[in-house]
């Protein structure tokens, strides 16, 4: 107890200098929690793929669409239990930065493949059979003050036009993770406008969604329905959704390596200056160490007194961190909902904070606990005045 | 004057230096003298004598090239490190110029610091403490850190700690160094009460003839040699 009471009086002898370096040690232990859960977060969508649902596209490109007729044959392909389709819209609420995700969906095979996105039964009801109607996630309503009921207006880019929906339902997620920031209207309302407008563009769906009986003949179906679609003017690529989310991913892949390694730089940067800090304190404090030694205590106390000293520091700042870090992400899901609509901090980014402070303590303390450990008590006594 | 009591340091054809480079600088050069139980001697000499250099090897915080050194009759030049350390906290007392108080620790603090190496219960470490407190006059002052007292009440904090473990002799290297003539006064009055109340060994290091005055003995070192 005593020796605590002198590590934690030692580590805070200075207050400035502690302050600062807790304050080094909580930011960089923040800031690699929360670029962590970014890196979490972009495989999230990966995590968060069914393995009974199956998306079919243009395998040329997502650019290009599937006619709608494919429907009734993808439902004839034995292991398929549902077929719903739709198109991304693309479409601009008031000004390009406030961006969500929109699309056209067939409303009540769509809600039925995607249970996570729970609806009062009225409100499902009122989209499904409101060719106007529109569902907007919770997070996504609460952002820009929508009820239900609210005329929304968006103005299509890949669908030119200024697009009128009536908010028929607000969907929440049923899990934490789900995604609450989409905004889904019914697909009869594009198709419809486009027969009069650019009829060539009509009956064509960017996306196919096929729910499957048995998860296990997910790769089975897939091959079916390409085969299917085998030779003629829009050939099919099926694959699971979560090989569909992936593929976004992997785009992106070499972003989220440059991350990884960015968060590893940052708990790298304040090693150094922590190391820095407790070397310059060691170098302070060489006398005392030679003190403790003249009175009898050996190496080992002086190398724990040090060591101690580093880790409290460490530790302090990597506790502030933590507590940061809910804030900090909180803030990040309600402000840049458009980019990360999700962020939720998961026990193990904790964990990675506490390890990675610890290892930052540990570390800085290296060389400051040799040389107290080491110093001879003629030279350290030598220092005096 | 001397006591006629049977030594309690023994020095024999000690011997040390310090390598510089490729230069080896000789400190002390075959030096032998005894000092007796209960004596209170003065080091005097020049920078660069090696008075201090005696000291620390006396204390067993520095190693001798050659010559034996026998404090209460052992060999401290046989032990080993942590020997040596063990041996420390046990037999030697001491007191510095610029007192080396821990600053983060009160009176009361620095000095049951020797006593944490001991087997004593807390309650026999908080008699030992407030015993010695009392005897250097600073009962009322044990909770404050050094930062509120004066150099001479720091100066009698660690001179506290030098005794508080009944150590067999007590070293001080120009404990009065950074005093004024008040202060530098009530510790070698401390000191000299030490020696005839308490029956202490003093080894005293110091530059200051008033200070000198109060030991028993007078030794000089001149470029590592005992001229007197």
């Amino acid at each position: 107890m005593f020796f605590l009471k002198l590590i934690i009086r030692n580590a805070f002898r200075h207050k400035l200098r502690s302050f600062l370096t807790v304050l080094g040690v909580a930011i960089a232990i923040l800031a690699f929690g929360l670029l962590r859960t970014l890196v979490g977060l972009w495989y999230l969508g990966v995590e968060q793929s069914s393995a009974s649902r199956l998306v079919t596209r243009n395998a040329i490109s997502l650019v290009f669409t599937l006619p709608i007729s494919y429907k009734d044959r993808i439902r004839q392909v034995p292991g398929v239990k549902s077929v719903s389709w739709g198109n991304w819209f693309g479409g601009i609420y008031i000004d390009e930065k406030n961006f969500f995700p929109n699309f056209a969906v067939e409303p009540r095979s769509y809600l039925d493949l995607y249970p996570e996105f729970v609806l009062a039964p009225m409100e499902r009801d009122a989209f499904i059979h409101d060719r106007r109607g529109a569902v907007a996630g919770r997070k996504l309503a609460a952002k820009y003050g929508w009820k239900v009921g609210d005329l929304l207006t968006l103005r299509g880019t890949i669908f030119p036009g200024q697009w009128e929906f009536v908010l028929r339902g607000i969907y929440r997620g049923a899990q934490k993770s789900t995604d609450e920031t989409q905004f889904f209207f019914n697909w009869e309302y594009l198709n419809e406008t486009l027969k009069r407008t650019v009829p060539r563009r009509a009956d064509q769906a960017g996306f196919y969604m096929i729910g499957v009986t048995n998860p296990e003949l997910a790769a089975e179906v897939s091959q079916a329905v390409d085969s299917t679609f085998r030779n003629s003017l829009a050939e099919t690529l099926t694959e699971t959704e979560k090989a569909f989310q992936l593929s976004f991913v992997s785009m992106t892949e070499a972003i989220m390596i440059a991350i990884k390694i960015v968060s590893y730089v940052v708990i790298v940067i304040i090693m150094v200056v922590a190391a820095n800090t407790m070397a310059m304190t060691a170098r302070e404090r060489i006398a005392e160490y030679a003190t403790l030694k003249t009175l009898g205590f050996g190496a080992r106390h002086i190398a724990g007194i040090v060591f101690g000293e580093s880790i409290v520091i460490a530790m302090t700042g990597g506790v502030v961190g933590v507590i940061l870090t809910f804030p900090a992400a909180h803030w990040i899901e309600t402000e840049l909902s458009q980019f990360f609509p999700v962020f939720g901090v998961s026990p193990l980014t904790i964990y990675l904070d506490m390890l990675a402070a610890l290892i930052v303590g540990v570390v800085a303390s290296v060389f400051p606990t040799w040389r107290g450990a080491t110093i001879r008590i003629a030279d350290g006594l030598r220092r005096i005045g | 004057m001397a006591n006629d009591k049977s030594p309690i340091v023994e020095i024999t054809n000690l011997s040390k230096s310090y390598r510089r480079g490729s230069q080896v600088i000789p400190v002390l050069q075959d030096i032998s003298f005894d000092i007796a139980a209960g004596e209170f001697l003065a080091l005097m000499g020049p920078s660069g004598s090696g008075k201090s250099t005696l000291l620390n090897l006396i204390a067993g915080i520095d190693k001798a090239d050659t010559g034996t050194i026998r404090v209460g009759g052992i060999d401290i030049t046989t032990l080993s490190e942590t020997e040596l350390a063990e041996w420390r906290g046990a037999n030697v007392g001491f007191i510095f110029q610029f007192y080396n108080l821990m600053p983060v620790l009160t009176a009361y603090e620095n000095v049951e610091l020797p006593l944490l190496l001991t087997s004593l219960s807390r309650k026999e470490r908080r008699e030992h403490v407030e015993m010695v407190l009392d005897v250097v006059g600073l009962s009322d002052r044990m909770d404050h850190n050094p930062s509120q007292l004066s150099g001479g009440q720091q100066q009698r904090v660690a001179i506290a700690r030098a005794i508080v473990t009944d150590s067999a002799i007590l070293v001080a290297d120009e404990p009065t160094g950074d005093l004024d003539r008040v202060s530098a006064e009530d510790i070698l009055s401390l000191m000299d009460r030490l020696v005839h109340e308490f029956g202490k060994t003093i080894i005293m290091v110091t530059h200051d003839p008033r200070a000198a005055e109060k030991a028993h003995i007078i030794r000089h070192l001149e470029k590592g040699v005992l001229t007197a």
